[in-house]
């Protein structure tokens, strides 16, 4: 069994981190991707009043599971962030775009406005891609020396690495267009339902790329999902997806609104869950593990005490946040 | 393309770069964010409409300084893996925790709170709205008494132990965040902050009457920002000083060159108000100095001995032209602020404030002295930290990433052509915001374009009738 220790429970809370990280801007990122497909600028104004008061707070994620990160595991931020470093750069530099676009393209004169949108969907596509490379970069497996990344600079482009990147933008897509769904009406609506069901067909493809890919990369991947007695374990996995995927497929068919949603999140917490089971008990794979990388335990006791109460908070007044921008977004009465 | 070039040396200018337009968006929103709290109560208490149009009016500004001070501080929050990745390893387990902290308490509560405040008036009413506003600038100084911290911690290094594989562990964490500098730095921080933005509210105003006396709202906000210029202009010396003789006691070294006393001084040390401090010849060439002034200064004592950089190993010395530079930039500044304080006072004893064009001109161009001074002062701290980052203990050459110069030099290039595009634009439509002047009957960020004001929700409708019947 396992034991709990606390480099486990931190290990648990950088994850739950990092996937409410990317459940959240997910979606806001997944409405840069599809911002091509929307050229009116009155949807366009939709789709961003639609996230304008929450991408914020969705963004800070990212820095809990960095800051966080840099925290309970110091070796592991140290190593996989010089050798994740162009990712890392491509990333964040995609986000300045996409971060400056929700304020700028409200402050140009009309004439320019679609530099700002331009930003708004380069930035996304640019963040997205180095985000699900830098998945399968680390999937791949990072190649370290005592303490430290001892790589090349293009360790991280694979074809493995460039799959998962594509397959971030498509399940990011797929976030954003059923939030389209839930958060919009009319043909815009519309549209993303039509949206919805390809990208889910996209998505579907692509977990089943990156599964099949997976347990090539290492023999303890393969070992890990298919050794007797662990698949008793992992086989309710691709179950699950199976089950989410019918309800997802029958909302869609239905029309109803507020499901598609929740049920993609539902197939991103399940592959997130895949992920976790490959890498288990690994940080950095096949390298560093949870307890090798680990803060001294008053470290992570100290920051352990403010997260059990700060996070319930944080979830709470967020939660509101949503509550008081709730309902569908129409053209005109935004409030930005 | 960098082959030849000191990759540690990149890693220093990126971080010197990149935190540097950082930091000039929080000194602006930590105060910006108090002022627009102050401006939502006075309109909520008083009821007088100019509250309501400067809130609204500045609340456009503050989105646009938010976003960008939001989307630099990510790349800061990543940068001491990427580059620093030595230190990150090393003092991660002591600084990581503040930062943590720094996002649990302040990143969450003003990204939380921030749509309510930019879009949420109509929706959520007068008193959950103030609360929101109240939440993002209590955030604002939280996130300051966090970064502080953990900047203060690597100035001064308390309440830590050294563990077995070279890592900084923390042995009193009350004595990791209150170390010696900390409630120096943070108090002289945020006073910069809100003087910050007096000079900018101040100068906006000022700008205003230069063109017309008689607007509302620049009468106001240029009443308010010079309040705050005479009185915040003199505590904040004080407070510096009081900074300063603290470094005296635990950075001697970053004194000693802020000051350009590469001689010690047996009986009374000169204060150097300028000249040229040359490192290799070991002196301030063409030195125009004040006998004894320095020790008057530093030891409060005419005679008192001071050490110079000549009882320091020259492999310890921080950059010294720079430290000293920047050190008298931002002390001129401050002492500008002062005068700028009192002549307000002295027009505002005539009744002239509003009147008097050369204190509007003044006004003017004291706008950017705040961000000025702000970067000087942390150029003084930062090099004068040097060749460290954990201070007397962990150097910088030992702190870097093992990367290659290459891959630093290109990163650096791209934050640079990045950060000029994006915050120069930026900074573009702010002033075309300030160009304006507030307006009777302003609107907040949610209706300022003609096209969406028509569309007003029935709640929203509720809630301004509710409000209109107070």
């Amino acid at each position: 069994m396992i034991a709990i220790d606390i480099a486990i429970i931190w290990a648990f809370i950088i994850a739950f981190a990092v996937f409410v990280y990317v459940v959240m801007d997910g979606f806001d990122l997944g409405l840069g991707i599809l911002f091509p497909l929307f050229p009116a600028k009155a949807d366009r104004d939709v789709i961003m009043n639609s996230v304008a008061p929450v991408w914020d707070g969705n963004e800070t994620w990212l820095v809990l599971g960095g800051g966080g990160l840099m925290a309970a595991f110091p070796l592991a931020y140290a190593v996989l962030m010089p050798a994740l470093y162009t990712p890392m750069i491509a990333m964040l530099i995609g986000l300045i775009f996409r971060g400056v676009a929700f304020e700028f393209r409200w402050r140009t004169t009309q004439r320019t406005r679609n530099r700002w949108d331009i930003a708004f969907a380069g930035g996304a596509w640019l963040a997205t891609l180095a985000q699900g490379i830098a998945l399968g970069a680390i999937l791949q497996g990072i190649h370290v020396e005592g303490r430290h990344y001892a790589g090349g600079w293009w360790d991280w482009l694979t074809p493995f690495s460039i799959l998962t990147g594509l397959a971030l933008v498509i399940g990011y897509a797929l976030l954003g267009a059923t939030w389209l769904v839930l958060k919009t009406e009319g043909e815009l609506r519309d549209k993303a339902y039509g949206l919805s069901w390809s990208l889910l067909f996209a998505m579907l493809g692509s977990i089943g790329a990156v599964s099949i890919a997976t347990p090539f990369l290492h023999i303890q991947y393969a070992q890990r999902w298919f050794a007797w007695p662990n698949i008793i374990l992992t086989a309710p996995v691709p179950a699950a997806v199976a089950g989410v995927t019918i309800l997802l497929l029958r909302s869609l068919a239905r029309k109803q609104d507020s499901q598609p949603f929740f049920l993609s999140l539902a197939l991103f917490a399940l592959s997130y869950a895949g992920l976790g089971i490959s890498m288990y008990p690994f940080i950095v794979p096949q390298s560093i593990t949870i307890w090798q990388a680990a803060s001294p335990a008053n470290s992570q006791i100290f920051m352990l005490v403010g997260v059990s109460v700060l996070i319930p908070l944080i979830l709470g007044y967020t939660a509101w946040a949503y509550w008081v921008f709730r309902g569908k977004v129409r053209a005109g009465s935004g409030y930005h | 393309m960098f082959e030849g070039w000191d990759a540690v040396a990149l890693a220093r200018a990126q971080f010197a770069f990149t935190m540097s337009f950082h930091i000039v968006f929080p000194a602006f929103t930590i105060g910006l964010a108090s002022y627009l709290a102050v401006l939502e109560a006075l309109w909520l208490w008083s009821g007088r409409e100019v509250f309501i149009n400067l809130f609204n009016y500045w609340l456009k500004i503050f989105a646009v300084v938010f976003g960008m001070g939001v989307v630099s501080g990510i790349v800061m929050s990543y940068q001491f893996g990427t580059n620093w990745s030595a230190f990150s390893d090393k003092a991660g387990p002591v600084i990581g925790p503040l930062m943590a902290y720094e996002v649990l308490t302040a990143f969450f509560l003003e990204a939380g709170f921030l749509g309510v405040m930019l879009f949420g008036l109509e929706r959520v009413g007068h008193k959950l709205h103030f609360f929101a506003t109240l939440m993002v600038a209590i955030g604002t100084l939280i996130s300051a008494f966090w970064i502080l911290a953990a900047n203060s911690w690597m100035q001064t290094p308390a309440g830590y132990a050294l563990n077995a594989d070279g890592q900084f562990v923390a042995a009193d964490w009350l004595k990791v965040i209150f170390n010696p500098s900390f409630p120096f730095r943070l108090v002289h921080m945020v006073l910069a902050a809100y003087l910050t933005t007096a000079l900018v509210v101040g100068a906006v105003g000022a700008f205003h009457l230069l063109r017309n006396q008689n607007l509302a709202g620049p009468r106001v906000m240029f009443s308010m920002a010079m309040w705050m210029a005479t009185l915040v202009a003199p505590i904040q010396i004080v407070a510096g000083d009081q900074h300063g003789l603290n470094t005296l006691e635990h950075q001697p070294v970053k004194i000693m060159a802020l000051e350009g006393h590469f001689d010690s001084h047996k009986d009374g040390a000169p204060l150097i108000l300028f000249g040229l401090p040359s490192e290799s010849a070991g002196k301030v060439e063409y030195a125009v100095e004040i006998p004894k002034l320095g020790s008057l200064i530093l030891k409060h004592s005419l005679d008192a001995p001071l050490a110079g950089l000549d009882t320091v190993p020259r492999k310890d010395w921080p950059p010294v032209p720079i430290t000293f530079w920047s050190f008298r930039i931002m002390v001129g500044m401050g002492f500008l602020m002062l005068g700028l304080g009192l002549f307000s006072l002295l027009m505002r004893w005539r009744g002239k404030l509003y009147e008097q064009r050369l204190l509007h001109m003044f006004a003017v161009a004291m706008g950017p002295a705040g961000f000025i001074a702000v970067l000087a002062g942390w150029i003084t701290t930062e090099t004068g930290r040097q060749p460290f980052t954990v201070y007397g203990l962990l150097r910088t050459a030992e702190s870097a990433s093992p990367l290659a110069a290459a891959a630093v030099g290109s990163s650096l290039l791209a934050f640079v052509i990045v950060y000029f595009a994006v915050f120069a634009t930026g900074v573009i439509y702010i002033l075309r915001l300030m160009a304006q002047p507030p307006h009777p009957g302003e609107q907040g960020p949610s209706h300022d374009l003609p096209a969406r004001a028509a569309g007003i929700t029935p709640a929203a409708g509720a809630v301004a009738t509710e409000g209109a019947g107070r």
